[in-house]
């Protein structure tokens, strides 16, 4: 029964995923071919790279608000100490990352200790994240950079005409890692069974608090390395990014078929939501007549449609 | 915790009356004015109307103050209201759409609009109620799709607004004070009055405290939480009309953008649980006021509006922590040093 509920979701998402592709290649010239599929890894990486973080706290029956602002915050972050304080890249990469697992922890030690409800204090860390963007800089800068330029430059060809830049790479290589965290390690497995009783975890003696601590400081390792990967993809670091990626990122994990009760899910069903995600984002491109306001609408219908099917399902199974 | 509780508040020791929390904050923010610039007080009389900082922390705050209405009673029973900012665009495009291009006057237009934001809260309701979908994230279902709805009716542009009655909502006085906060006012006094001296109250904390409990007892907490989450949609949508009328353009990107946050921040700091049950509509009030306070005197010390989340986002956390059951046993313990702390 419960092997069947954890993976009837993932079999919606993957019939979803396959009919849009199907009927996009059908309405659209140059649609099926492997150039798309490249671009969808490489559109998503960011994104991606979030939801991964974010499918590993809803697996622990949290939830965090925070990702957009820190992705914004890294941007600018990034950009600031590499073109105007001139630290070396890898520097700046590494401080960034550091900042995000530190932001993280905070905020997971204010949960764990003082007992507060987790959307609350990563809403008031979304606020002093996206302050904070601001008060490194208030607008855009632009990198302009040699590491840069050559780690942009780096494409794996996999097809003719089909390229996989430096940040879909990282985003496939950090969604195994995912996978493997989750599946093979005493964090992933303490993460499940912390999302699935917490009371439970707890009699069983697991160490419930540091697992809830370690799950938003990875979080927040995966917002501030989505947002090097913003500034990959964008080649600049601007405040104002990431408004509303908490919202994609939770709609993309809840599509893939992970449980918002906690404890059901994986990193491989956040990835078929991401490229869901992604696709109608290309289909919408493909065709001018949709207004880009049409994704936020589909998004959310999706994202209805799933959470109905998740109700379902658990009311079958009590 | 219930009437009964709330009604002997004053006879309890000062620290456990909710209110001191919201009072202590503004407390704090006169202070700090009163010694880094005591003209911030400064009140003038022109053209009839008054003028100053003090008028616009109530004119401003008089948006935040109706969510925080809205959310206080979705609060109480155990929800919370996330697509409050986007039904705030929605309510803004509809009302601007309504009057601008199909030329319906505003005593249409008005209700028009507040019944469909109402049935949009109504469904957040329903989706909490009927499909038990657990309220943060029903809520956000209608906050991603929300605003592309907004940008849909108006077409993604700015609609801006001429008509002299829609302005009134927004720039208007009676006697000289902003009319936005008469209507404040006056739908505080009717929630005020409907709620406690009537059952309604009571019924709505005990759906909070206790739904197995209330339903139990015969209580609808079904039906109760349609209505609470069609009334905080009302109020939004109320809310983003009043913000399309005091810039005279309704801005379907812009409007209500984070402002779910500051709603449930003036709720939060207003003492009512976020766990639901005990709620107080007036200290909700006073959160929006010291919310809009906080925010006018970083304004007034020079911090620019894009960096004020920051010093917002201490304050809640903080609210938060002292609300907390450990962290003020911490605070007594090291106060109580060597003394017996319970």
């Amino acid at each position: 029964m419960k092997v069947s509920l954890r993976a009837n979701p993932l079999y919606a998402t993957i019939g979803v995923l396959a009919s849009l592709f199907a009927v996009a290649s059908f309405s659209y010239e140059g649609f099926f071919s492997l150039r798309v599929v490249a671009n969808l890894f490489t559109d998503s990486s960011f994104l991606g790279v979030t939801a991964l973080g974010m499918t590993v706290v809803i697996l622990s029956k949290g939830i965090d608000l925070s990702v957009g602002s820190v992705i914004g915050f890294t941007t600018i972050l990034v950009a600031y100490l590499v073109q105007d304080a001139g630290v070396p890249v890898p520097v700046a990469w590494g401080i960034a990352l550091v900042i995000g697992v530190i932001f993280g922890a905070g905020m997971g030690a204010l949960i764990v200790f003082y007992d507060l409800p987790s959307f609350l204090v990563t809403l008031g860390g979304l606020f002093f994240a996206k302050g904070m963007g601001f008060v490194i800089s208030s607008s855009s800068i632009g990198i302009q950079n040699g590491f840069y330029d050559a780690v942009l430059d780096f494409q794996l060809q996999v097809g003719p005409g089909a390229y996989l830049g430096a940040g879909a790479l990282a985003f496939i290589v950090f969604f195994v890692f995912c996978v493997c965290l989750l599946k093979w390690s005493r964090f992933g497995r303490y993460v499940y069974a912390v999302g699935g009783n917490e009371d439970s975890a707890r009699l069983m003696g697991l160490p419930v608090d540091q697992v809830k601590i370690g799950v938003y400081a990875f979080n927040g390792f995966c917002s501030a390395l989505a947002g090097i990967l913003t500034t990959l993809y964008m080649g600049s670091g601007n405040p104002l990014t990431g408004v509303g990626m908490e919202l994609d990122a939770i709609a993309a994990v809840v599509i893939g078929g992970t449980l918002l009760t906690g404890g059901i899910g994986g990193a491989t069903g956040t990835l078929l939501g991401v490229l869901t995600f992604a696709v109608i984002q290309t289909i919408l491109n493909f065709d001018g007549r949709f207004k880009p306001a049409f994704l936020r609408i589909a998004i959310a219908a999706l994202l209805l449609g799933f959470i109905l099917t998740q109700r379902a399902l658990a009311r079958g199974k009590e | 915790m219930s009437k009964a509780a709330e009604s002997t508040v004053s006879k309890k020791s000062l620290r456990d009356n909710p209110l001191i929390w919201p009072l202590a904050g503004l407390a704090l923010v006169i202070a700090f004015n009163l010694v880094t610039g005591p003209e911030f007080f400064s009140v003038s009389v022109r053209d009839g109307h008054l003028y100053g900082n003090l008028v616009d922390i109530f004119s401003q705050g008089a948006r935040v103050m109706l969510l925080a209405l809205g959310m206080t009673l979705v609060i109480a029973t155990g929800g919370v209201d996330l697509s409050v900012g986007a039904v705030m665009a929605i309510g803004g495009a509809l009302a601007a759409t309504f009057v601008t291009q199909m030329g319906y006057g505003l005593y249409v237009a008005l209700p028009i609009t507040l019944i469909i934001v109402g049935t949009l809260g109504f469904f957040n309701g329903a989706m909490v109620v009927f499909g038990k979908i657990q309220p943060i994230i029903a809520t956000l279902i209608l906050m991603v799709a929300g605003r592309g709805v907004a940008l849909l009716i108006t077409d993604s542009d700015v609609v801006k607004i001429q008509d002299p009655a829609f302005l009134y909502l927004g720039k208007g006085y009676i006697l000289g004070i902003p009319f936005s906060l008469w209507l404040v006012a006056v739908i505080f006094l009717v929630m005020a009055v409907s709620i406690r001296k009537t059952a309604l109250g009571l019924l709505i904390e005990a759906v909070g405290d206790n739904e197995h409990a209330s339903r139990f007892s015969g209580i609808e907490a079904g039906r109760l939480k349609l209505i609470v989450y069609a009334v905080c949609g009302a109020l939004a949508g109320l809310a983003g009309v009043l913000d399309a009328a005091s810039v005279s353009a309704a801005d379907p990107m812009r409007v209500g953008e984070l402002k779910e946050l500051d709603a449930i921040f003036a709720v939060v700091i207003g003492g009512t649980a976020l766990t639901g049950g005990r709620f107080l509509l007036f200290g909700s009030i006073l959160g929006a006021i010291l919310l809009q306070a906080l925010t006018l005197t970083l304004y007034n010390a020079g911090v620019s509006a894009a960096v004020a989340p920051v010093p917002k986002a201490i304050v809640i956390v903080g609210v938060c922590l002292l609300q907390s059951e450990r962290f003020r046993k911490q605070i007594t313990n090291i106060t109580k040093f060597g003394g017996k702390a319970s």
